[in-house]
């Protein structure tokens, strides 16, 4: 058994700084093993977020040698064990100590989007008719994990921290799931131009890089959000349309 | 003087998994005031592991199913321990409740005529499992999350009970902790749900997370409530087993009922030696027809690999320690052996088992569209729980209610796969609907302050200690008591020692200290959990003691076979006056004539 050197963030609320731990490795451990192996062993206090240690939960979210990657996902031999591994929370949220970050922003976005809302049941006893290919599409993002990865990597969160003008990858994603879903007749493209931004998502594609579900989240579901919103609001046709129906918008 | 934040709700839903979620649902539907604590964020409770599917009589792809079916299917696999009232209500109310889901937004895998796909399943007669791939846990609770947080109900994220508080013999509210700042919270409410889920952690080989420490067995225990089947651990057949960080991870039984097969290193399917004698008659006995079943051929009886999850751990067990396992001491799940007799087996494979595609790939380095996985049973569910009335949910304390893998009844000795997320939905709406009636014909009850004093004079207790014993190294020591000496097979002699232990490590947990401070801190929430576990461990080792016979998950080496003294009891567990732990048996009430009929007509 060899050893190799984590080095972790430690601190509260945004102060702190990096503390090297050497522990031991063993074949086929991911580095959440070895953040509990250190917890267990050397720092009992060492707050980090994980559950299902699977990559289906999406709670073990962090920046691995400056990647946003789940810890529990995250194979040692796919480091360079030479060198000290960083571990540091993601840069997206506030800091809440050492690993962990506050999501909670996430969680007031999602509950500000308009919930699902099916058509009348197709059939007399209350169910609906659905094609494998219709739900095929909707299933591709409700794959999602909530990890939030994709809103750390993404500039307009991260680095120009317009939280509260866009709401990110992740929700464009859910937005997507809705709009698609064959049975919903609510209507979300008014809002995803004005309240949730998405026309300041400049597709570079990075939250697609690093979705741990491989969704193709611009290509299958941001670009295809911002063409409803095209077609709705800056077609001229349908604006020409608009000027003598007089309807609003 | 003690310090807390204090909040007031009708209800109080304990856990925020499938059942919690599904029970809070309900109770704000019918107008009250619902709070809901979710041990850690929203959504990324245990539910979200569930991978086969949920069992509902649908009928969509079989139309010989029917609730009387999967009502005896139910009762079979329990090995007739089950409350036949809950096993009813569960058959008859599944598959309205899938519907709810669908009415909220899921989105289920499709029949060729657009209905919702239902898979086969091991002990199930029929394909009945609705699911999204493998995946369907994450489904149900994204859309339970996605519709509550429009429902005006209060979530109080990462935060932790400690306590639950009486007012006399009913129940008054709950104690807690947040997790990001430490401070301690008062719950007051008129009727509390414990949704908590299970005990994996007591464990040393567990598909559980951190959570699973059966805090909902321990607080209703402390509470004076009635648990009972607490010797009924499952552990499920298929977890991973290599490399040792994955060790425990479940493998969804979705595998086998799509055609893969259990194999040992000599390449022979070792599940068609031992069929028991109640399920000879719906098992095929020729490799041929087990393929016909898993391809939908309604004549075809079911392969072996499907038998009871009990069944094929201990079947798996008896290879390893013959010297017939795989090297790192499980056995071998197949399922690219299907190229054989599909076209585009590769592609079929990643799109109905996408997600054991990917944990393969990405934690194993094997692609199983090629080759076999290595596989050996993991301590999975308890069975055992919190002893509720089967329509209400409620306990035996007034307005404490308990919903899914906490409370007990519906699975009896043995759990089938997909009953779990039919029993959150069934079981989890019915203690919101009867916790809500609760409160609305119960005033507050009167909280006592000595006992929220002693409350949180326990919770900071590790941090007056000066760290004699670390909190981990405790915790890992009684797992792998627990698994030494109360897992799949047990015996008197290994179990009274387990006692002894026990006790050891209730007298080293007393001496656990912490370090740091109470923000955010694991160490101090692994010590606080550790005392759950002592009592859970405690509870499950003297009710398997006291069944003195080998059924469903409870297998005995000193009492290898069945006693018909058993066959109609419960094994009770619960607080007596001095502090000591009562065990006594219970019988099973008579089932009515007409559910008997059931039972005998699918014979």
């Amino acid at each position: 058994m060899s050893t190799a050197t984590f080095r972790i963030w430690r601190g509260a609320k945004g102060a702190g700084k990096f503390q090297d731990y050497t522990t031991e490795v063993s074949s086929g451990m991911v580095v959440l093993d070895a953040v509990h192996r250190i917890q267990a062993e050397q720092a009992n206090n060492l707050a980090v977020r994980w559950n299902c240690k699977a990559g289906k939960c999406g709670s073990c979210s962090a920046e691995i040698n400056g990647m946003p990657k789940l810890m529990c996902m995250t194979r040692l031999n796919s480091l360079p064990l030479e060198q000290p591994v960083t571990i540091e929370p993601m840069k997206a949220f506030p800091h809440v100590k050492d690993l962990v970050t506050d999501v909670s922003w996430n969680y007031s976005v999602k509950k500000s989007i308009a919930e699902f809302k099916p058509r009348p049941p197709d059939g007399p006893d209350g169910t609906w008719r659905m094609a494998q290919k219709d739900a095929d599409r909707v299933q591709e993002f409700r794959k999602c994990i909530e990890c939030f990865l994709c809103q750390d990597v993404c500039h307009v969160l991260r680095d120009h921290r317009m939280h509260d003008e866009f709401i990110g990858p992740r929700f464009l994603v859910y937005v997507a799931a809705l709009e698609m879903n064959p049975l919903d007749v609510q209507d979300r493209i008014p809002t995803l131009r004005k309240q949730y931004g998405i026309g300041l998502c400049n597709i570079t594609k990075c939250c697609t890089k690093v979705c741990p579900e491989s969704i193709t989240i611009t290509d299958n579901a941001i670009i295809p959000l911002k063409e409803r919103v095209v077609d709705r609001f800056f077609d001229p046709m349908t604006k020409l349309f608009r000027v003598f129906s007089g309807s609003p918008r | 003087m003690s310090e807390h934040l204090t909040h007031e709700h009708d209800v109080l839903v304990i856990g925020a998994g499938g059942a919690g979620l599904r029970a809070a649902a309900e109770a704000s539907s019918a107008g009250v005031k619902v709070a809901v604590i979710s041990k850690s964020l929203l959504g990324k409770a245990h539910t979200v592991m569930a991978e086969g599917g949920i069992a509902a009589a649908l009928a969509n792809v079989d139309d010989r199913d029917s609730w009387r079916v999967h009502f005896a299917d139910t009762m079979r696999g329990g090995q007739y321990l089950n409350s036949w009232r809950m096993a009813e209500l569960h058959a008859k109310e599944a598959p309205a409740c899938v519907r709810d889901l669908e009415a909220w937004g899921a989105v289920f895998d499709r029949t060729a005529g657009g209905r919702i796909l239902q898979r086969n399943f091991g002990g199930h007669r029929y394909p009945r499992l609705a699911h999204v791939g493998d995946r369907t846990g994450l489904e149900m609770i994204r859309t339970l999350q996605d519709h509550d947080v429009h429902l005006g109900i209060d979530f109080f994220m990462e935060y932790t009970i400690v306590s639950l508080l009486k007012d006399g013999d009913r129940i008054a509210g709950a104690f807690g902790y947040d997790r990001e700042r430490g401070r301690f919270h008062l719950f007051r409410a008129k009727a509390v749900v414990l949704a908590t889920g299970g005990i994996g952690r007591a464990y040393k080989i567990t598909s559980n997370s951190w959570e699973y420490t059966g805090d909902g067995h321990a607080l209703a225990y402390h509470a004076g409530a009635s648990l009972m089947d607490m010797e009924f651990v499952q552990f499920h057949p298929t977890g991973m087993i290599w490399p040792p960080s994955v060790r425990g991870i479940l493998v969804t039984e979705g595998v086998r009922g799509e055609g893969g097969v259990l194999r040992n290193k000599d390449g022979r399917r070792f599940m068609f030696d031992d069929i028991p004698p109640a399920y000879a008659n719906q098992t095929s006995n020729t490799e041929e027809e087990g393929w016909r079943y898993t391809q939908g051929d309604k004549n075809a009886r079911r392969p072996p690999e499907l038998l009871t999850r009990d069944h094929v751990a201990r079947c798996i067990r008896r290879e390893v320690r013959e010297g017939r396992g795989s090297p790192h001491g499980g056995v071998f799940l197949d399922i690219a052996w299907i190229r054989d007799r599909i076209p585009n087996a590769a592609e079929h494979i990643k799109k109905k088992l996408p997600s054991m595609y990917h944990q393969f790939k990405q934690l194993a380095d094997i692609d199983i569209t090629v080759e076999p996985m290595e596989v050996g049973p993991t301590t999975h569910y308890m069975m055992g729980g919190v002893r509720v009335d089967p329509d209400s949910q409620m306990s035996d304390v007034p307005g404490l209610f308990a919903a899914g893998e906490c409370g007990a009844g519906l699975h009896g000795a043995n759990r089938l796969g997909g009953n779990s997320l039919s029993d959150l939905l069934v079981f989890g709406k019915r203690a919101g609907q009867y916790a809500a009636c609760f409160a609305k014909e119960n005033s507050f009850g009167t909280i006592h302050s000595s006992e929220v004093a002693e409350a949180e004079k326990q919770t900071l207790a590790p941090f007056e200690h000066n760290g004699t014993e670390g909190p981990y190294a405790v915790q890992q020591a009684l797992q792998d008591m627990m698994q030494d000496l109360v897992g799949i097979v047990r015996q008197e002699k290994e179990m009274l020692l387990a006692l002894d232990r026990i006790q050891e490590f209730k007298a080293r947990a007393e001496r656990v200290g912490v370090t740091g401070n109470r923000e955010y801190n694991p160490g101090w929430h692994t010590a606080i959990d550790l005392n759950n576990l002592l009592t859970v461990s405690e509870m499950v080792t003297r009710a398997a003691l006291e069944r003195k016979e080998s059924r469903g998950a409870h297998f005995r080496d000193d009492f290898p076979g069945k006693d018909d003294k058993f066959s109609s009891l419960n094994i009770v567990v619960r607080k007596g006056p001095a502090g000591e732990m009562q065990i006594r048996r219970e019988p099973i009430p008579e089932m009515p004539l007409e559910l008997k009929q059931i039972i005998e007509e699918m014979k």
